[in-house]
């Protein structure tokens, strides 16, 4: 850094000397007064102003507490449009109070405190050389009596005991884990990914397939007692199994997870109205399977227009086409809304034939 | 008020259409023809099959099969005798009385198969004791959160829906209406017939429906009762911005005159 191009320094405060200014300085503007520092009257009523205000907040905060013995605070007010007298009056009066406190201050700073312009210069930033120099100083001394240079054996070691601590947290990053691995692959509705209680429990059953039951209730759905425009929001039965004294099969966080990864809708429609391929196959009659999660970031999905088979999502409206492998109409979801391949049992109870052929809900990284 | 709606709508079920219903006389649905040749036919048609435009749009559905309960619904609530076509008929007044609202329901039943007026037992909660309408309502909260939510609202409040339509608010709505609403899926709406949900089940969601109702208000503005967002969204442009337009509004006038001081 060469410094000869710069203007010209007296020591520290850098201020340049015996340069000519290209414009002419054109000083501060002459200053303007207020109505209240040239008018006494006009302060006079400033004053009276404010203190009206703060008199004002007195009488807001006065009224309050009159409104609030007098009003009766209760259930379903009838008052005032349903609003309620009392927390409308309880609400005006401390608005009044906090307004008028508010003004007042203003008005106060505005109009009457002290109205003196204040310069304060720039001045350097950087401490002086003296300074700068003592505490060079400071730390070359430090260095030199801890020998940090002169012993290599202990700088060394330091080091290398810095670099294990630093070790440490990332090992126990590891009990963030374990990794997903295949799991955002496959649902409950896959049996082969059962643990040995869920599979025991199923031994009892004595089928083949899995049965698709109503959400909440649990009870299996008959095919043919569906009508057309039905919607039924349903997951796979083994979330309501329970063993024979009444145990829950799966329960706690693996319910939850479970029930939140295998929701599914089902919807009843007129046959004729399916469009593709894979929609009719994996139907029933016109009753349809889909996931209940959304693709874009799986907030769950039910709206549902019978009269187009849009499946709309709340969260970002993507909308999703029913009769057409789950088709994205509209809306930010990249990828169709997985179908449940469905048919029914001996006893006509709707059964999935096996699990999403592809992950439910939104992408992620492995996914690609 | 609960004891004041059941009886009402016991005694209402009792005197005209569940009763009329099942005489299904010749000569209500007589009458029923009549009524729809001069009030129903223009959308849909003579013999209720349904009208279509000539540019082949839909004017009015078929009513063969809708049953009686899809007109005890439509007519009752007064979305039916429809303004004019739209993408949501709208509720109004009740035009018709209820024998003649039970005549129209007789002759359309006549038309087809379809779901009968439900008996007040279906969706009436007299007669439960304390415990069970408890268990009920949990329940029914339990269904009505799965089923009903995304389109009401979990409040029943309503909210919109794709190209104009809406879902109504179901707060307040009749036992009988809500009931035959589910069984008969009315414009957009999907069914909840018998086969989706039972009897016991859409009982259930009434229940909790009416307990939303006997939850205490305590005043001031709803917002629509979607919850932290909107009252959120108010706090933060309304309330905020209003803030900040009051001082863009104080720091915008000056307080200064071009008067000097006398001494000056």
């Amino acid at each position: 850094m060469n410094d000869e191009n710069l203007p010209e320094t007296t020591g520290g405060d850098r201020t340049p000397v015996g340069v000519d200014e290209p414009i002419a300085n054109p000083g501060l503007e002459p200053h303007l007064w207020r109505p209240t520092d040239v008018d006494p009257k006009a302060e006079k009523r400033a004053e009276r102003q404010v203190a009206g205000l703060f008199l004002l907040a007195i009488l807001g905060a006065i009224l309050f507490l009159v409104s609030y013995v007098v009003f009766q605070v209760g259930e379903n007010p009838d008052t005032l449009g349903n609003l309620g007298a009392s927390n409308v009056a309880l609400g005006v009066c401390l608005a009044v109070t906090l307004l008028a406190m508010g003004t007042g201050i203003i008005q106060w700073a505005r109009k009457l405190m002290g109205d003196h312009e204040i310069v304060e210069m720039r001045h350097s930033a950087a401490s002086s050389q003296e300074d700068r120099e003592a505490t060079v100083g400071i730390l070359k001394t430090g260095l030199e009596e801890s020998g940090l240079g002169r012993r290599p054996l202990v700088r060394n070691t330091l080091l290398a005991a810095g670099g294990v601590l630093g070790i440490l947290p990332i090992i126990m990053l590891r009990d963030l884990g374990p990794l997903p691995g295949d799991k955002l692959d496959h649902t409950i509705w896959d049996m082969n990914t059962w643990t040995p209680e869920e599979q025991a429990w199923w031994k009892t059953q004595h089928r083949t397939l899995q049965r698709v039951v109503r959400d909440v209730v649990g009870t299996p759905i008959l095919a043919s007692e569906l009508e057309v425009g039905d919607l039924v929001n349903a997951e796979p039965e083994i979330v309501f199994a329970t063993t024979p004294n009444g145990q829950p099969v799966v329960e706690g966080t693996d319910l939850l997870v479970a029930k939140s990864k295998a929701a599914v809708i089902l919807s009843r429609m007129d046959p004729q109205d399916i469009v593709s391929e894979q929609t009719k196959n994996w139907s029933v009659d016109g009753i349809v399977c889909y996931s209940k999660i959304c693709t874009h970031v799986g907030c769950p999905i039910s709206l549902n227009e019978r009269t187009t088979h849009h499946l709309l999502c709340p969260c970002h409206q993507s909308t999703f086409d029913l009769t057409d492998s789950g088709k994205v109409l509209f809306g930010p979801a990249a990828r169709p809304l997985p179908q449940l391949d469905i048919t029914v049992d001996d006893e006509g109870y709707l059964v999935a034939r096996h699990d999403f052929d592809e992950p439910v809900g939104p992408s992620f990284w492995e996914r690609g | 008020m609960l004891l004041g709606l059941l009886l009402t709508g016991g005694l209402y079920a009792a005197f005209s259409p569940a009763q009329a219903q099942s005489d299904n006389s010749a000569a209500q649905i007589k009458q029923g023809r009549e009524l729809f040749l001069v009030g129903c036919a223009f959308c849909h048609g003579n013999n209720g099959q349904g009208v279509k435009t000539l540019d082949g749009k839909q004017l009015g559905p078929s009513l063969v099969g809708v049953g009686a309960a899809a007109v005890d619904f439509q007519v009752g609530t007064g979305r039916m005798p429809a303004v004019q076509p739209g993408a949501q008929i709208p509720q109004k007044e009740v035009v018709y009385t209820p024998e003649e609202i039970a005549a129209l329901s007789a002759y359309v039943a006549s038309l087809g198969p379809g779901p009968a007026i439900p008996n007040p037992e279906d969706y009436s909660l007299a007669g439960m004791s304390e415990e069970e309408r408890q268990a009920a309502i949990a329940r029914g909260g339990q269904i009505f959160l799965t089923n009903c939510t995304a389109c009401h609202n979990f409040e029943g409040s309503g909210g919109a829906m794709p190209r104009g339509g809406y879902a109504p608010k179901i707060r307040g709505v009749h036992a009988k209406y809500i009931f035959e609403a589910m069984l008969t899926g009315p414009q957009a709406m999907d069914n909840f017939s018998n086969g989706n949900l039972s009897v016991e089940e859409k009982r259930d969601i009434i229940a909790y429906l009416q307990s939303i109702q006997d939850n205490p208000g305590y005043g001031g503005f709803g917002l629509g009762g979607i919850g932290p967002v909107s009252e959120g969204l108010f706090a933060w442009l309304v309330g905020i911005g209003s803030l900040v337009g009051v001082a863009i509004w104080i720091a915008a006038h000056t307080a200064r005159t071009s008067k000097t001081k006398a001494e000056a």
